[in-house]
């Protein structure tokens, strides 16, 4: 668990609870876990060296303070303001990691209007008002530093103390001698001495009282700064980005044994994601080898002194075996698999902040949050929910004035549901808005030439168009939605993930969208094909139907291409064998089987020699063992150990027709 | 390095600090309570006691207070592991001749980072 994972964490805590906060309600139990999971943002940043979030979060922290102590009210726009604040603490975090650049701009407005708030209407204590301009400059330090007699009775050790600033930049002393008595009348356990401290480097304020923190009733101190400091502290116009950034990178040298440097290097490598793992799951694993170990030393048992006599043993034993198997390759599988909540929990805020900008009302429902999902599986799809449920919430639902002229309720409803279906999981995105318009789809279709003038597809045909690149009806481009980038981009992405996405959609009601994926990316639901003497593996998700070969319904094209009409469409065949260049007898479609499959929103007929066994199948990488093969996707190994190749269905079908279009130059 | 003793009621708290502590190479005693501690505290020397507050038989503050009443420990590092919500306390184990604290929850960084400045 690194330092960001866990403040990842703590934020979405955060938003979670400040968004159930009421204004005007000082929820205690709410507020305190806000400020808990601030407080803890901020102990761990200032730890791990990123001075910037702490001094952010020092200044939330301050408020949050404030509120839960009963000063200051939960009003909308401090809610408002803490989410900002969530949302900078998180960029901050992702640029800390690399990789991304910190919205500087947008943090510094945030930190702005915070001291605004902080500033505004103060009955707040002083102390924690006046640190935080304190804490935001860096420099050097002039300290005054005279402990009184007791101070060395708690414990506290000057020299040690000296160590500390010296480590923080470079450290002057000059001793004031003149209170030391006489020897004769000198108590060993008293302290004398004063000092006067020059402390030269870039320190933060906050380092300095940290290292006085102890004693500071204990003495006469005053810290002061020694020249201008590089940033005036009553400006928030500029707070110190720069400074802070260098402020860091020395904390980290100077203080720095190695063992602290480590720590964050090893948080910004981050490249090697880790998982959490309930420990139900791990406990599974465990048992579930405790039996295979049992079922094999049985196994071993028995073979040791074997005869036919046996045989029904041996045959309870490997049956025993294939279920261990089964269920640890089960259990396994389940490591990997989160609750899709994990992609749900940004909709509640997001809904929340469109609502306000696009001045709608609209509620979101959430449910089958518990369903689990793979985890590669949920990071890709994470963005494509985003985008439906952002055309849902700015097309879908109308605005409350025409809600009501609809005689509809004029709260919106917003549906994310997930279940499990098969070995897939179906994720529905919901609305009850006005629901897509045929017409103006349709009209924006011929416009741009994808339907002829005068045609009217069917109904799911047409709805199928909003995933064209660059298509787009909304009548005026918001900042949220209407550019006609996205909803290709969805289906693509969708669809690299082996899935499917449908649309349905009644005027005035509403619409959903549904799509299909399956649970994991390592393991696919196959149907074994057999072309000459290779086997290979197709999606079962792409299949559609299979049907014996009827000769009459073959057309052929100029040229090459083959056609079959299934029902009123016509589909393009595509001999497996040919594309695969593999010696087959049944090369006549006569005999052929094919098989009806959909890759990428466009149908194929594959002709085949027969048709296997359906099997869950374990995805290798071709390109990491080989290379990338255009027309398959993986490979597998097959119970007997031999490899099968599983195709790519809308790679195999975009090859067939570049092969077609250069067979059909060559002729010309 | 340091001998350390750390006294807290809870085991997994006093796990927690004996192992980050043990894995910067010092040597740690625990005690589930004032009362272990100071048994254990006249019996030898230690260069930093680490105490919670709230204890069954002795809490944390009376423990300082009974410590820095030894010979042996009229100088030794004391620090008070307590909750941030808890400033009275720190009041509280300052007054008794505590060194100073550690704001509880901490992780491991933080609390080798703390008692950096008070032995070594």
């Amino acid at each position: 668990m690194t330092f960001v994972e866990e403040s990842l964490e703590g934020l979405d805590i955060m938003e979670s609870v400040l968004l159930e906060l009421q204004p005007g309600v000082t929820d205690a139990d709410a507020i305190d876990t806000i400020f808990r999971a601030a407080h803890s943002i901020k102990g761990g940043s200032a730890t791990f060296g990123f001075e910037n979030i702490a001094t952010f979060t020092h200044v939330a922290e301050t408020l949050l303070d404030q509120i839960r102590n009963g000063q200051r009210p939960v009003t909308q726009h401090a809610i408002d303001l803490f989410l900002h604040s969530v949302d900078c603490l998180r960029n901050m975090l992702s640029a800390s990691q690399g990789g991304t650049v910190a919205d500087q701009a947008r943090i510094d407005e945030v930190k702005k209007e915070l001291d605004q708030l902080l500033d505004s209407e103060v009955e707040a204590d002083i102390k924690s008002t006046a640190d935080a301009p304190a804490d935001i400059v860096s420099g050097s330090w002039q300290i005054h530093f005279k402990p009184y007699p007791d101070m060395l009775r708690s414990g506290n050790d000057v020299v040690r103390m000296f160590r500390e600033l010296n480590e923080l930049g470079e450290l002057e002393a000059t001793t004031d001698a003149s209170t030391l008595p006489a020897l004769a009348d000198l108590d060993p356990e008293e302290a004398y001495l004063a000092w006067d401290l020059t402390l030269r480097g870039e320190i933060s304020r906050a380092q300095v009282d940290e290292i006085f923190e102890w004693v500071e009733d204990e003495c006469d101190l005053s810290i002061e700064p020694l020249r201008k400091p590089v940033a005036v502290p009553h400006d928030p116009e500029k707070p110190t980005a720069a400074p802070a950034a260098e402020d860091r990178r020395e904390g980290n040298d100077r203080r720095g044994g190695a063992d602290r440097r480590k720590t964050p290097t090893g948080g910004s490598g981050g490249e090697s994601s880790s998982i959490r793992v309930g420990i139900d799951k791990v406990d599974d694993i465990i048992n579930m080898v405790g039996e295979l170990v049992i079922t094999q030393s049985m196994l071993s048992q028995l073979g040791e002194d074997f005869d036919m006599s046996r045989v029904e043993r041996l045959r309870d034993g490997l049956s025993e075996l294939e279920r261990n198997t089964r269920e640890l390759q089960e259990s396994v599988m389940r490591i990997r698999m989160l609750p899709i909540s994990f992609a749900f929990n940004r909709f509640p805020r997001m809904v929340r902040d469109m609502c306000q900008k696009l001045d709608k009302k609209i509620e979101l429902k959430l449910s089958g949050e518990q369903t689990e999902l793979d985890k590669t599986v949920m990071e890709k799809i994470g963005d494509p929910l985003v985008h439906l449920v952002r055309n849902s919430l700015d097309h879908g639902i109308e605005s409350p004035e025409q809600r009501r002229a609809a005689g509809k309720n004029e709260i919106g409803t917003v549906h994310l549901n997930a279940y499990h279906q098969g070995g897939n999981i179906v994720i529905e995105i919901n609305d009850d808005g006005a629901g897509l318009n045929k017409e103006r789809i349709l009209s924006k279709a011929v416009e741009r030439g994808l339907v002829e003038e005068g045609e009217t597809p069917p109904d799911d045909e047409i709805y199928e168009l909003i995933f064209q690149p660059g298509f787009s009806t909304a009548e005026q481009v918001s900042d949220i939605s209407g550019r006609g980038v996205g909803m290709d981009v969805v289906k693509r992405n969708v669809s690299a993930l082996g899935g499917r996405i449908e649309i349905v959609s009644t005027p005035g009601e509403g619409t959903t969208i549904t799509i299909r994926l399956p649970l994991t990316l390592a393991i696919l639901d196959g149907q074994l094909i057999q072309v000459g003497k290779e086997i290979f593996i197709t999606p079962l998700i792409n299949i559609i139907e299979s049907l014996q070969v009827d000769k009459n319904r073959v057309n052929s094209l100029a040229g090459q291409a083959e056609l079959y009409q299934l029902r009123d469409e016509y589909i393009p065949i595509i001999r497996l064998h040919e594309v695969f260049d593999i010696e087959s007898e049944n090369t006549s479609l006569e005999d052929g089987l094919l098989m009806v499959v959909e890759g990428n929103g466009q149908k194929a007929a594959l002709l085949v020699d027969d048709l296997l066994a359906q099997q869950q199948v374990v995805i290798k990488s071709l390109e990491s063992n080989f290379k990338r093969v255009e027309g398959l996707s993986g490979v597998t190994i097959l119970g007997d150990g031999a490899v099968a190749l599983i195709i790519d269905i809308s790679g195999l079908i975009s090859l067939s027709q570049s092969r077609l279009r250069t067979a059909t130059d060559t002729a010309a | 390095m340091a001998n350390i003793l750390a006294v807290d009621d809870s085991a997994s708290m006093r796990q927690m600090v004996a192992f980050t502590l043990k894995g910067e190479g010092h040597q740690v005693t625990e005690a589930a309570d004032g009362q272990v501690a100071l048994d254990l505290a006249k019996g030898q020397k230690f260069d930093l006691i680490l105490t919670d507050v709230n204890m069954p038989r002795m809490d944390g503050i009376t423990l300082a207070k009974e410590l820095r009443g030894l010979t042996n420990f009229k100088f030794t590092p004391i620090l008070i592991l307590t909750t941030e919500a808890g400033m009275d306390k720190k009041q509280e184990g300052k007054a008794v001749g505590a060194t100073g604290w550690i704001v509880k929850p901490f992780n491991p960084e933080q609390l080798l980072a703390t008692i950096k400045k008070v032995v070594g």
